[in-house]
């Protein structure tokens, strides 16, 4: 068996996660503070994608990142190189995707934030970016890694925007879920059912983790803060 | 040492207009929740900025719209402490006090200093949620005092706090506030923690600061309406004045003998209920009032009275224990405004 389509997929959800961890907190945080009528406009723009059917999204890069278009025209004429139908070129689409997982959740995580204690560290002398990574961050840190997790676990399976921008080149781009297809479309039924276990393997994996997180965080001295604040509330 | 306030905000349908100056001692700002009490400290915090005026603490600008002026809250060193504390809950007792300390080198060494002052060693690894409300107080002061703040403001400090822990911290609270060098502004709603704690306060009503007073003069010739209610008058009714020189108190239906010349803009009259007295019959300055209800209290018993012919009129009245029993508790019952009690009212401003 070929695992080729399980190494480009881990690779391809990870470097997306990464990409859009960033990204996602700081779209989140800027539109958590920006006023009312940027934040609604925002909010729609970036929450798009996850509404929108795959090939919709596929088709809009295609539109930018394909060889004659401007973005892919550009890259082409300067640096050389073709943003699509390479194993990296499903990054775009994968990243597009997964964006208003992440951010959702981040912005959420930042709207439940008490400011009090962000206006604390300021009047305390501290600066913003140590407010941000002190106090903001590890406060939201359940719902950010909440985010990560569902964002990571929907780049794997990442299918139709994908197959458009990167193809199915076996041993180059192929990824599980195109080949899940494409064995399936070929009539090789075997093949496609090891996938299938493979991939289904790779989803309890992943929701294990977040139970163990969740366990792992409601443990020691968490548990305490906890079961503390329920007394005192 | 001062801190002169002077600013304007509009905030929707509600425009802030603040105006006081401090020189000394514990500030009040009383006022009923929603009055912009805990704006004004943001504002002076540089949490929120002002539309227009000026803010100087100790010579210090920190704010003036003419000038452009507004120093970050970083640099304003004023130590806020909010309604909940906000303590960083992700840190231990330690590590929120150590957050305070503005000097690295010193960090180590200020944060012990702190906590054996305010005896939190014993829970230096604890998280905030850990705590019991006292000694999430004192962390939170602890926490304000390593930053070295020149002001502190303190907002609705006992709000986080029920009834029996209240007593201990506020006796707690007190004694660090006189060992602070600096100045306090406290934000309350309540008149008992304005009396025990400050020596000066301003009444705010509707995002509007009155003119500052001592906590005396609150207590004994309060002169607004407001100011009046937020010291625990209950006894107040309109009034104007009859052609015969009497005043009549319209809530009430009574006449009353002014008890000498009247302020300009005068619209109200209020009596405290521990200063109407019993008397034997009609008199001078007397009046029948019809007895509604009896509450009895610990301290004393508070009579509910009704003016004749005005169903919905309460005036209450304080009696010390025994009193009522030995009057008999008639249903009528003869009552004395005496004129240098009443309390002469403009409504505010």
């Amino acid at each position: 068996m070929d695992w080729y389509p399980l190494y480009n997929s881990l690779r391809i959800a990870a470097i997306s996660t990464v990409v859009i961890f960033f990204l996602g907190i700081l779209a989140a945080y800027y539109v958590a503070k920006a006023p009312r009528l940027v934040k609604g406009m925002l909010d729609v723009l970036f929450t798009m994608p996850l509404v929108l059917p795959p090939t919709v999204v596929g088709y809009m890069l295609l539109r930018l990142l394909g060889p004659k278009r401007i973005i892919g025209a550009w890259a082409l004429e300067t640096f050389g190189i073709k943003l699509t139908m390479t194993w990296w070129s499903a990054i775009f689409a994968t990243t597009v995707v997964i964006f208003p997982l992440m951010y959702r959740t981040a912005r959420g995580a930042f709207e439940s934030f008490d400011e009090s204690l962000a206006d604390a560290g300021k009047t305390l002398g501290r600066s913003n970016t140590w407010v941000f990574w002190r106090v903001r961050m590890p406060c939201c840190r359940q719902g950010i890694m909440a985010g990560t997790v569902l964002a990571f676990a929907r780049a794997l399976g990442e299918y139709g925007a994908t197959s458009m921008i990167a193809g199915y080149t076996p041993g180059r781009t192929a990824t599980i879920s195109t080949t899940v297809y494409q064995l399936w479309r070929t009539n090789d039924d075997a093949m496609a059912f090891r996938w299938v276990m493979v991939n289904l393997a790779i989803s309890a994996v992943v929701l294990l983790a977040v139970n163990m997180l969740e366990r792992k965080e409601s443990g020691g001295g968490r548990q305490n803060r906890k079961t503390g604040g329920e007394a005192e509330r | 040492m001062s801190l002169a306030v002077d600013i304007q905000k509009n905030m929707g349908s509600f425009r802030l207009k603040v105006h006081f100056c401090s020189e000394n001692g514990v500030l009040g700002l009383l006022g009923a929740s929603g009055c912009g009490k805990s704006v004004t400290l943001k504002c002076i915090a540089g949490l929120l900025t002002p539309d227009v005026g000026r803010i100087v603490l100790n010579g210090r600008v920190l704010f003036d719209s003419q000038k452009r002026i507004n120093l970050p809250p970083q640099q304003r060193h004023v130590g806020y402490l909010f309604q909940h504390y906000a303590l960083f809950p992700n840190m231990t007792v330690e590590q929120n006090i150590a957050a305070g300390v503005r000097h690295r080198d010193r960090r180590k060494e200020e944060t012990n200093r702190l906590m054996a002052m305010f005896r939190l060693e014993d829970c230096r690894g604890h998280f905030p949620s850990q705590l019991s409300g006292g000694q999430q107080q004192r962390t939170a002061l602890a926490r304000i005092l390593a930053s070295e703040p020149d002001v502190l403001l303190l907002d609705e400090p006992f709000s986080a706090l029920d009834s029996t822990l209240k007593r201990q911290v506020e006796l707690e609270l007190i004694e660090r506030l006189e060992q602070f060098p600096g100045l306090v502004v406290l934000v309350s709603h309540d008149r008992g923690e304005v009396r025990h704690l400050c020596q000066n306060v301003c009444v705010m009503e509707c995002g509007a600061s009155q003119p500052l007073q001592t906590v005396e003069q609150l207590f004994s010739h309060p002169a607004t309406l407001s100011a009046c209610r937020l010291s625990g008058c209950e006894n107040i009714s309109r009034v104007r004045q009859t052609e015969d020189g009497l005043l009549e108190a319209m809530d009430w239906g009574i006449a009353i003998v002014p008890p000498g010349p009247l302020p300009a803009g005068m619209t109200h009259i209020g009596i405290r209920a521990d200063r109407l007295q019993v008397a034997e019959g009609p008199g001078e300055h007397v009046v029948s009032l019809q007895v509604k209800r009896i509450i009895e209290d610990i301290a004393h018993t508070t009579l509910v009275l009704m003016p004749p012919e005005r169903e919905n009129v309460s005036i209450y009245m304080e009696l010390k224990p025994g009193v009522w029993k030995a009057l008999g508790c008639p249903e009528q019952l003869w009552v004395k405004l005496l004129p240098e009690d009443l309390l002469l009212l403009s409504s505010s401003v």
